[in-house]
């Protein structure tokens, strides 16, 4: 940094004495702090690996999950499987942020005109949130088909893929909320002053502003998304859970829940590091940081 | 009472607005009394008086942002006070600047100054565009078009601000404090800028410590205490010369 800084700013300049010791001392510094992190994690993870692999169970445990070639002959099936999460994570992810920023708005609006409409978004955010999505999964899953609704479908998968849609809405209407109340009023009254309306206001300068703050823990949801999808397995759904579970039903070697498991982590992790370089992108440094 | 006269000599019929007996308060805090003001068409009336008087709740009065609790203000010889009328309507034939600036962040110099000529005066997007252009000529920040409003210093994001109220041609524009959020030797720009606004006959009513600028351009100057135009004339009168005894005390106070 200083080298870079005496080419272009000051030819003639040169880190004094007390400037160079300080230098030395952080470098120091850093590679010590460097040196105790590395080998106490490995410590860790050595310790923790040794553990499990001399517990007196681990050769019957190596055989059941982590089966080198029941891996092999399971993963295409739960790869199909995992074809059908993501499919039902993107058509999900796109009715739940509709579904979403309608309820958020819904909640925002002022004054008695809409007051029973806040109620029934203020109702329908309480009942989603406390639910549990495994049992509103279960509760539509089983009991929507039931209904017999006419012109209504009657598969699992539609049913469990509104399930998630009204559970993770409720969630991600509250994130919106936030970034709308995260919008400073003076913002509101400038679109008014110029003679925008309230629904213009919220389009064109409250919307953009909440949006760009809310994308973090949008992806954060998402990626949460990415793997609750594997619930509708408790349907009957052949996504990569069933899959797994019907593998693993052939000779109880539960390999296939492992591979399953690894093909989530590769769909969240690579989602999980996207949202955080764009968080940090746009500025959302969080802890550390030179304090 | 100086109040009553000038209330009574301005029922000229030529005003661009008046305001009679308007009150407004936040919970128990009554925060205007029976204020009464006409402003005719090319005129400049400035208020001033302590934080906390009610000069910007009567801005924001004024511009429909704050509903009043009795009295009637008229606006093109219309009452705009009168719930009925279409508050996005009115709003829209006046131009209002913001302490703060309150410019949208997420858009350009130039998407800040048409956005309104967009949305609200139905004008085309190139139309719009090249008014645009032409508005920041105006304020000195024509090659500021594409910046963003927090690339910009505090002087320039408050021209920005003004020819975005300007854009439209506004009857009238109201200038809350423009100047109190800049630093000492940006005010300058922007006082310059409504001194030669109005020189071209834009009508204006404003509220500012800058005693200096009030007397350069003001035609009338109100001094606003506890809600209350309790002086009101010329600036050589009530700046120059004030007869109230609170209105020495607060210019005391200010040039002290």
């Amino acid at each position: 940094m200083s080298e870079q800084l005496t080419g272009q700013v000051a030819e003639d300049w040169r880190p004094s004495e007390v400037q160079r010791e300080r230098d030395e001392w952080r470098r120091r510094r850093t590679l010590r702090s460097a040196v105790i992190a590395a080998g106490s994690t490995l410590l860790l993870l050595g310790g923790l690996g040794g553990a499990v692999v001399s517990s007196p169970g681990w050769q019957r445990v190596q055989e059941t999950y982590f089966d080198w070639d029941k891996a092999v002959s399971s993963f295409p099936a739960v790869l199909e499987g995992l074809w059908l999460n993501i499919r039902v994570m993107i058509v999900c992810w796109i009715l739940i942020l509709v579904l979403s920023l309608t309820v958020a708005i819904v909640r925002t609006l002022r004054g008695p005109v809409a007051f029973p409409l806040r109620l029934l978004g203020t109702a329908y955010v309480d009942v989603f949130r406390g639910l549990p999505l495994l049992l509103v999964i279960f509760l539509l899953g089983f009991g929507g088909p039931a209904l017999g609704l006419s012109g209504m479908p009657r598969s699992p998968l539609f049913w469990g893929g509104l399930a998630l849609v009204l559970s993770y809405s409720a969630y991600v209407a509250e994130v919106f909320r936030a970034g709308i109340e995260s919008v400073h009023p003076s913002q509101r009254l400038a679109g008014r002053s110029l003679g925008l309306s309230y629904g213009q206001t919220l389009r064109h300068v409250v919307l953009p502003q909440a949006w760009r703050r809310v994308i973090p823990p949008l992806m954060n949801d998402l990626v949460s998304l990415q793997k609750d999808s594997g619930l509708i397995a408790v349907l009957g759904v052949s996504d990569a859970i069933r899959k797994a579970q019907i593998e693993t039903a052939l000779d109880f070697n539960y390999t296939p829940y492992v591979v399953a498991g690894v093909l989530f982590c590769c769909l969240t992790i690579p989602m999980a590091r996207l949202t955080d370089r764009y968080a940090r992108k746009k500025g959302y440094h969080g802890a550390g940081g030179l304090l | 009472m100086s109040e009553r006269a000038s209330s009574l000599s301005g029922a000229s019929g030529t005003e661009l607005l008046r305001l009679s007996g308007v009150r407004k308060s936040f919970g128990d805090h009554v925060v205007l009394r029976e204020v009464d003001l006409t402003i005719e068409p090319g005129q400049c009336v400035v208020l001033i008086g302590a934080s906390g008087s009610g000069k910007s709740t009567l801005l924001r009065c004024v511009n429909l942002l704050e509903v009043v609790d009795d009295g009637v203000i008229t606006f093109e010889g219309r009452d705009i006070t009168d719930p009925q009328v279409d508050g996005d309507e009115v709003r829209s034939r006046m131009g209002m600047v913001f302490q703060a600036y309150n410019l949208f962040p997420h858009l350009d110099v130039i998407g800040n100054v048409t956005l309104a000529l967009r949305l609200v005066h139905g004008v085309e997007a190139r139309e719009a565009r090249s008014r645009g252009l032409a508005m920041l000529d105006r304020v000195g920040l024509s090659e500021k078009a594409l910046a963003r409003p927090d690339d910009l210093s505090g002087g320039q994001q408050q021209r920005v601000a003004i020819a975005r109220a300007l854009v439209a041609n506004p009857r009238l524009m109201l200038l809350d404090e423009v100047t109190s959020a800049l630093d000492p030797e940006l005010v300058g720009e922007v006082l310059d800028l409504l001194t030669e606004l109005k020189g071209e006959g834009v009508t204006m009513l404003l509220n500012t410590h800058e005693m200096g600028f009030a007397r350069d351009v003001a035609d009338q100057v109100c001094f606003l205490h506890d809600g209350r135009i309790h002086e009101r004339g010329s600036p050589d009168q009530v700046i120059g010369d004030p007869q109230e005894e609170r209105t020495r005390a607060f210019l005391s106070r200010i040039r002290a």
